[in-house]
């Protein structure tokens, strides 16, 4: 009786299904989940050392090293500034940071618009040029600037505003491409019906442009921004006395590494998971407002 | 007379004459370009002019250099240097392949087998990167330290027999060698392999794999036939992307390996920072190393036939 009840569901979709399908063994599921299983392991090694950064954030470490887990504590959170030295070079870091962006996204926001919307004579030299620093390796860069520093204004004048003009120079090529590819996606007819509209030139670009690009201007900020405060090579050539927090970092495998640098590892992790589920929050609510 | 000129002076500017106009629009694109390109001529390709002249002269910091034409310092950045180049090749062409190899299945698997899940895992893939590369690659010390549950489990399956019989490990410990350089390069750079790699995977039409299926390939025949000649661009650019910064990279071989992992980027540095006549071979091994990387990486573009790379 109840094999007869049972057949009819599977009877009709016998005939459609593939040869493969009929096939099922277990290395046919093995292959199917191969790639899943490659996926999973590559992502544990990508995600793993951040997952170790959390947790030796809680340790109590035996000696000036934090590398082996001993005993938790939340002593590093309860003060991450114990270490003076640290929070001062992760202020230095911010003030480049913040400034080399700024000074950056504008530079290339006007490169990216001349490439985009104007026609000109030497736009392979102008993009060879955008393409280089991208291609030369940090090294290169960090000591052919030290080189040209030292000639000019002498070791002596490296500081803030050296590591600033090499950030600068770093980022730039960095956001035009993030500008470039939002213009370039962009419809031209919404410039085109603004100007129908009798919006004079400047108008369209503050009402129209700007609204439409700043997505892109903000991502190529940010981008910017995590360069330069991220970087390391360059910095060391270009810093003179001063220590950045990179630098600090570099230094403490050498003195002593507290496990206040973890806890700073974590925020920066913690940070850019809530700044990106508040802007999915954000978009989510404005496509359902529309 | 003197009434009718103002007037049309004044109207001039709303509706300026064609050539003005022309001059005008000839003239936008160098304004908007011309303080970017003046910062990256100044700060970027005049410190290389400055470079190669560095590289020809003698000195010290507290008599100053002096430009002298000394080429030799071009055969000692050339001939005393020959192992901190051979490992800054091997590590970093070790280091495109094994990224290539781990950055294809995943860029795949999110590109054609993500779902819904698909911004969610490049945002996986990207996150990590904010937190700071030196601490994170700092982290590896933890899990590579001798006492790991890893490198136990390497210990207990005697992989680290082999592998110290290769060179790739020293004795029982995985830290301080250069299999933990190439490790940590890895992890670095795969997420420069991953995006470009998924942004090309990404456009293909998955019916062409369907149309690959209905003319009897299996699997793997799809993926050499039709996938892999159309994600071309983005291996070329994650290979790029990848090998470039691995180059150059010091960072892995100072936090991760050994005395014997030396590779060119810690010699520039010495040069430079901790010696005081070095200045001159530092820069002439930059240019060496810069020339280099140029000829390859232009000899690879041309091979691979991809010009727009931005």
């Amino acid at each position: 009786m109840t094999t007869v009840t049972a057949p009819p569901a599977a009877r009709p979709a016998a005939p459609t299904t593939t040869p493969k399908a009929r096939r099922r063994s277990p290395m046919a599921w093995i292959r199917e989940h191969t790639l899943l299983a490659v996926t999973v392991v590559i992502f544990v090694f990508m995600l793993l050392p951040n997952a170790v950064i959390l947790w030796m954030s809680f340790n109590r470490p035996v000696g000036k090293f934090d590398y082996v887990w001993h005993q938790f504590s939340l002593d590093a959170w309860l003060n991450p500034c114990a270490n003076n030295e640290m929070c001062h070079s992760i202020g230095l870091s911010l003030q480049i940071g913040v400034v080399a962006t700024i000074v950056a996204t504008i530079l290339g926001t006007m490169i990216a618009f001349a490439m985009v919307r104007y026609r000109f004579k030497a736009r392979s030299g102008v993009n060879a040029l955008l393409f280089l620093p991208m291609a030369a390796p940090e090294v290169v860069m960090g000591a052919t600037l030290a080189a040209l520093f030292f000639n000019t204004i002498g070791p002596g004048g490296l500081g803030f505003w050296t590591i600033t003009i090499a950030h600068v120079m770093f980022c730039v090529s960095y956001v035009v491409v993030t500008v470039k590819s939002r213009l370039a996606g962009m419809d031209p007819t919404l410039e085109r019906a603004a100007q129908d509209l009798y919006a004079t030139p400047a108008q369209t670009f503050r009402h129209v442009t700007l609204p439409l690009v700043a997505p892109g201007i903000a991502a190529a900020a940010l981008l910017a921004f995590a360069l330069s405060v991220d970087d390391y090579i360059i910095t060391v050539f270009t810093a003179g006395n001063l220590e950045t927090f990179p630098m600090y970092i570099w230094g403490s495998v050498q003195r002593a590494y507290p496990a206040q640098i973890d806890v700073i590892g974590s925020l920066m992790l913690l940070g850019t998971m809530a700044v990106i589920a508040l802007s999915q929050i954000v978009g989510r609510a404005r496509t359902a407002r529309r | 007379m003197t009434a009718v000129a103002p007037t049309s002076a004044a109207e001039k500017p709303v509706e300026p004459p064609p050539a003005q106009r022309k001059l005008r629009r000839n003239l936008t694109p160098w304004v908007l370009l011309l303080p970017g390109l003046l910062w990256l001529v100044v700060f970027f390709l005049v410190p290389i002019l400055t470079s190669v002249s560095a590289s020809v002269q003698q000195g010290d910091y507290d008599d100053g250099f002096k430009l002298t034409w000394h080429w030799a310092n071009y055969a000692d950045a050339i001939t005393k240097y020959g192992t901190q180049y051979l490992h800054s090749g091997i590590y970093s062409v070790l280091c495109t392949v094994l990224c290539l190899a781990l950055g294809y299945p995943v860029a795949y698997f999110i590109a054609f087998k993500g779902g819904r899940w698909k911004s969610l895992l490049m945002a996986l893939v990207i996150v990590p990167s904010f937190t700071s590369f030196l601490i994170r690659t700092i982290a590896w010390k933890t899990i590579l330290a001798d006492n790991s549950p890893l490198v136990r489990t390497l210990s207990d399956l005697h992989v680290l027999k082999i592998t110290t019989a290769l060179g790739w490990t020293v004795g029982d410990h995985v830290l301080a060698s250069p299999a933990a350089v190439v490790c940590g390069m890895v992890y670095n750079f795969l997420p420069f392999t991953i995006l470009p790699l998924y942004t090309s995977l990404e456009k293909i039409d998955p019916r062409l794999h369907e149309a690959g299926h209905d003319l009897y390939c299996n699997t793997f025949t799809t993926w050499r036939r039709i996938t892999l000649p159309l994600s071309m661009p983005g291996v070329i650019g994650g290979t790029l992307l990848t090998f470039i910064p691995a180059v150059g990279d010091y960072i892995n071989a100072q936090l991760l390996g050994n005395p014997n992992t030396g590779v060119v980027g810690q010699k520039i540095e010495d040069l430079f920072l901790r010696n005081t006549q070095g200045y001159p071979v530092g820069s002439a091994i930059s240019v060496v190393m810069m020339v280099g990387t140029l000829i390859l990486v232009m000899s690879y573009i041309r091979k691979a036939g991809t010009e727009d790379l931005i």
